[in-house]
């Protein structure tokens, strides 16, 4: 008889977020995803101002804050045929890749090395051998024996002290833990580095945007201006402020994040061979160096990769509709012509039909809706997306810088490329694009430079700025790569108001429940199987769901209970 | 509280720290929250007495933008915070337990610690339909705050979205998201506004609990002075360009590239209290108008409903150099209810029965009948 193990709330995430798994003799045999908090975001952007849009849907979520803005004025740009200045393009690129170097070394260090480093197990470590360890590994200046006491004797006071505070109650001792006490107090060491590094690394965005978390963005460009002969605009000092972030960055990754990952991931290697789950691979791609039209020149290239052929790179489109639609069969909505179709985001319905149990609650109705994600599919392929599915679809579009890096990488753990598809492939994915953003990143700031240096300053198109300018009606189509994967928004304007805006997120795909044929979506599909040592301490449950670095809050949609709004273009 | 709970000069010593780096740490938290040389002693004295005040921080209709602006704090930095400075006791982002382990610290924590722990609260509380848009274990967040509030000390709202339900409270406000002063009875909340604040702000603010043991003086809308008492329009290193009449007309145009005023491009730095202007973010790096967009307005309730946002201020009567943001508002609420911008008007409701306290007599605004109040304003 299997076992019902419920996990709620998942922490060290963003959002809310439970998981209800069915165990039996140590593995998980059926899992349930569900995401328990809703807002209304797409109803509310009804009626408003499309050039407002990306201020909403920032919003959305402020630790992948600025992707669902560029997604934004993407969508407006799009559906307006607005063409943004190339100077504007590359700011937008250094404040993505900004915005992936912290994010990903935020999720690694302090979303989920937890899973992989017992902290308690750090107290017992050698001071002077994690230093031995660390330097045969890294150059990074900070990895002395003097530095790993401090740290140690650190962590001795807060257990001292009897407050464990974040650490508190956790899984400490668990079987599972592999890492010798030095590897771990080497992680815990850098966990605090990295929560000292990731406020600095945000800063290009501050330069950029006027702030991190939620910087501003701009339909039709950029909003800095460049002016190198004014101290009031993007001049020498703040171009060379953003030139040494880079380098900065680019270290740590380089001589922290990387080599931290690569150890962590040698003493887990049968974690290689768990949490696979689905074998459909979809990104949208991003990073563009010859205008949004055009993805062949993406950096990350755009592709669909199904049953975990690599050998062949479907094509994707966002504007065609019988793409990406999304069910609501299991989701907590209704749809006007029966919840068992699906729906085109340009076409989507959101109309709130809570079914679950009234709270406080022990368990969900998994066989009837349970969750409020949408269920989005890739002609009717359940997909999942993320850093993993950004690199095979690279991988497999023969992309060299990053067959490069992948092989590299794997070679030093000894792994073919098979190894990827698990729990511990997501997690190697995303420190291996990040190396490889930290070097584009460099390639969109020299370009940046050179552009100023050759007399382009353009910054924004004003052309479009006007609403009079626009169409009585139009439909746009925005698609870009948030950290946790492909990303997409859906705008249709009449009379200069937004008619109707749909998100499709990644967490979302990767999250949701099941669809109308009861295909499973990523979590639920890659805790199959996993092993559970002790079902009171679901560990290798957040292993998995953590490795897809969940986005809860982005992951929910839209709604109004009554239906009254969903056709209702609001006054202003 | 007993006495196996440290003060932060004993962990620092302990830590090799010598009396010199500990009071070095005081005048810098001192500084960050803004308290006057002649204050420092009293700092000291706190940080050498005071064990690690219990935090438990709450996460409901919000978007983590808060927690993540909390980690950008430059001083005192965030791994400060949390090993030395409180004890963060129940955090959905950063605690390493989940599930029931995380439930079980949070009812250890407010049961150990009744009266004492400090509850944090970032986002709304959604009031409709039996709470069933937010739940975490099973329990609606509107439960899970009432019972936390019960019996804290003291509870913090950090950010728009636990101040003025933010964006999930515009119109038409779908969930009936409700910030936490309107869900906790008898408890002084602390509103911390912004979308999210600034890093050192929501530091300073548990700086200040720590080292004086109480709430730092708040407004009449429950925000610490030290950080909202001035308009990021008063506080603007643009100001002289508006001043002298020298204003961006389009982006990027010859005044965008030399840093003219943003006012024109709907810059709300006129009817927005916060301190952007005067601490910038990020470690002082810039704020939105520094890098050439006008404010927006976040930390303003009902900021989502007083757009579009590229529409200038001036479109509303009395605008003036001289005017204050409370009459904006007044002035918003007049504009709206004239048929200019229909959905301004519920949010300026509540900002209305505060002006007719504490606004010039002379300013009453004559015979506005706001329309559609907001679920989670009234």
């Amino acid at each position: 008889m299997a076992k019902r193990i419920v996990v709620d709330p998942i922490t060290r995430i963003e959002g809310h977020l439970r998981v209800e798994a069915e165990v039996e003799g140590g593995k998980i045999v059926d899992a349930y995803s569900s995401g328990t908090m809703v807002r209304g975001i797409e109803i509310i952007l009804r009626g408003r101002d499309p050039r407002d849009a990306w201020a909403f849907c920032e919003r959305a979520c402020g630790v992948c804050t600025t992707v669902h803005s560029l997604a934004s004025v993407r969508t407006v740009e799009n559906a307006l045929s607005i063409t943004v200045p190339p100077n504007a393009e590359l700011v937008r690129n250094l404040i993505f890749c900004a915005h992936y170097l912290q994010d990903h070394v935020v999720h690694f260090y302090h979303l989920h090395a937890l899973d992989w480093v017992d902290v308690v197990s750090a107290l017992k470590a050698d001071p002077g051998e994690a230093a031995r360890i660390a330097q045969t590994i890294s150059n990074w200046p900070r990895n002395s024996a003097n530095y790993f006491r401090d740290v140690q004797n650190r962590v001795k006071g807060l257990v001292a002290s009897g407050q464990l505070g974040i650490f508190a109650n956790a899984y400490w001792g668990h079987p599972a833990y592999k890492l010798p006490p030095e590897v771990s107090l080497i992680g815990v060491a850098h966990y605090l580095d990295a929560l000292e590094w990731q406020k600095e690394i945000v800063k290009v965005i501050a330069i950029l945007g006027g702030k991190n978390p939620h910087p501003h963005y701009l339909v039709g460009g950029a909003p800095c201006s460049v002016n190198i002969e004014d101290s009031m605009a993007l001049n020498a000092e703040r171009l060379a402020f953003i030139g040494k972030l880079i380098g900065d960055g680019t270290e740590f990754v380089e001589q922290v994040y990387l080599p931290d990952l690569l150890a962590v991931a040698g003493f887990y290697r049968d974690w290689f061979a768990i949490g696979g789950g689905l074998e459909n691979y979809l990104a949208y791609g991003d990073l563009p160096t010859n205008g949004i039209n055009d993805p062949s020149h993406f950096k990350f290239p755009r592709g669909a990769i199904l049953g975990r052929n690599l050998a062949e790179v479907q094509e994707v489109k966002g504007e065609t509709t019988d793409e990406i639609r999304e069910y609501v069969t299991h989701s907590w909505y209704s749809y006007g012509q029966g919840d068992q179709q699906s729906l085109h985001p340009w076409e989507g319905e959101t109309t709130l039909n809570y079914t679950g149990p009234k709270p406080p609650y022990e368990e969900l109705n998994v066989e009837g809706k349970y969750s409020w994600m949408k269920t989005p599919r890739w002609k009717d392929h359940p997909m999942e997306v993320g850093p993993l599915a950004r690199l095979l679809v690279a991988y497999a579009s023969g992309r060299t810088d990053v067959r490069e890096v992948v092989d590299e990488a794997l070679a030093k753990l000894n792994a073919p490329v098979a190894a990827l598809f698990s729990t511990l492939g997501r997690t190697a994915a995303r420190g291996l694009e990040t190396r490889l953003i930290a070097h584009w990143m460099r390639e969109f700031y020299d370009t940046l430079i050179q552009n100023i240096k050759n007399g382009d300053s353009r910054m924004f198109n004003a052309e479009k700025w006007d609403p009079d300018t626009w169409p009585k009606e139009a439909e746009g189509v925005g698609l870009s790569e948030a950290p946790r994967g492909a990303l997409a928004h859906w705008i249709k304007i009449k009379d200069k108001k937004i008619a109707n805006y749909q998100l499709v997120v990644p967490t979302t795909w990767n999250g949701s429940p099941r669809d109308a044929k009861g295909q499973r979506s990523s979590y639920e599909a890659s805790l199959l199987g996993t092993p559970v040592a002790d079902p009171k301490q679901p560990l290798e449950i957040l292993r998995t769901i953590h490795s897809f670095d969940p986005c809860v809050a982005c992951a929910v949609h839209l709604y109004d209970p009554k239906g009254r709004y969903l056709h209702r273009v609001r006054v202003v | 509280m007993s006495d196996n709970h440290p003060s932060v000069w004993e962990i620092m010593k302990s830590r090799g720290y010598s009396r010199r780096d500990f009071l070095k740490f005081c005048s810098y938290i001192a500084a960050a929250a803004g308290i006057e040389a002649t204050g420092l002693p009293k700092v000291v004295h706190a940080l050498e007495t005071k064990p690690r005040p219990p935090v438990v921080w709450f996460h409901f209709q919000e978007c983590t933008c808060c927690s993540e602006s909390f980690i950008r704090s430059a001083h005192p930095i965030v791994a400060d915070i949390l090993l030395d400075k409180i004890s963060l006791d129940y955090s959905e982002t950063l605690q390493a337990a989940a599930g029931f382990q995380a439930e079980e610290a949070l009812r250890q924590s407010m049961e150990k610690y009744k009266g004492e722990y400090i509850m944090a609260v970032e986002g709304s509380v959604p009031t409709k339909d039996g709470g069933v848009y937010c739940t975490i274990g099973g329990r609606s967040a509107l439960d899970i705050a009432r019972e936390a509030a019960q019996n804290a000390k003291a509870v913090i709202a950090w950010g728009s979205c636990a101040c003025n339900a933010c964006v999930q409270g515009a119109s038409p406000n779908p969930t009936g998201a409700t910030p936490a002063y309107k869900v906790i009875s008898g408890k002084r909340v602390v509103n911390v506004p912004g979308c999210p604040p600034i890093g050192e702000v929501m530091s300073g603010v548990i700086v200040h609990l720590l080292a004086f043991g109480r709430l730092p003086q708040l407004d009449s809308e429950g925000r610490p002075k030290a950080f909202y008492s001035t308009r990021v329009h008063d506080s603007c290193y643009r100001r002289p360009y508006y001043d002298a009449g020298l204003f961006v007309e389009t982006f990027d145009d010859e005044g965008a590239r030399k840093g003219y005023c943003l006012y024109k491009m709907g810059c709300r730095g006129p009817t927005t209290y916060n301190a952007c202007g005067v601490m910038r973010w990020n470690g002082a790096v810039s704020y939105p108008i520094q890098s050439g967009h006008g404010c927006i307005g976040c930390s303003e309730a009902g900021f989502w409903d007083k757009g579009p946002f590229y529409q200038h201020l001036s479109t509303f009567p009395g605008f003036g150099v001289e005017t204050t943001a409370d009459t904006i508002g007044a002035y918003l609420a007049a504009a709206a209810a004239g048929g200019l911008a229909v959905h301004a008007v519920s949010t300026n409701i509540r900002k209305r029965r505060i002006l007719k306290a504490e606004m010039d007599k002379s300013m009453k605004d004559k015979d506005i009948k706001p329309k559609g109040g907001k679920e989670g304003e009234e």
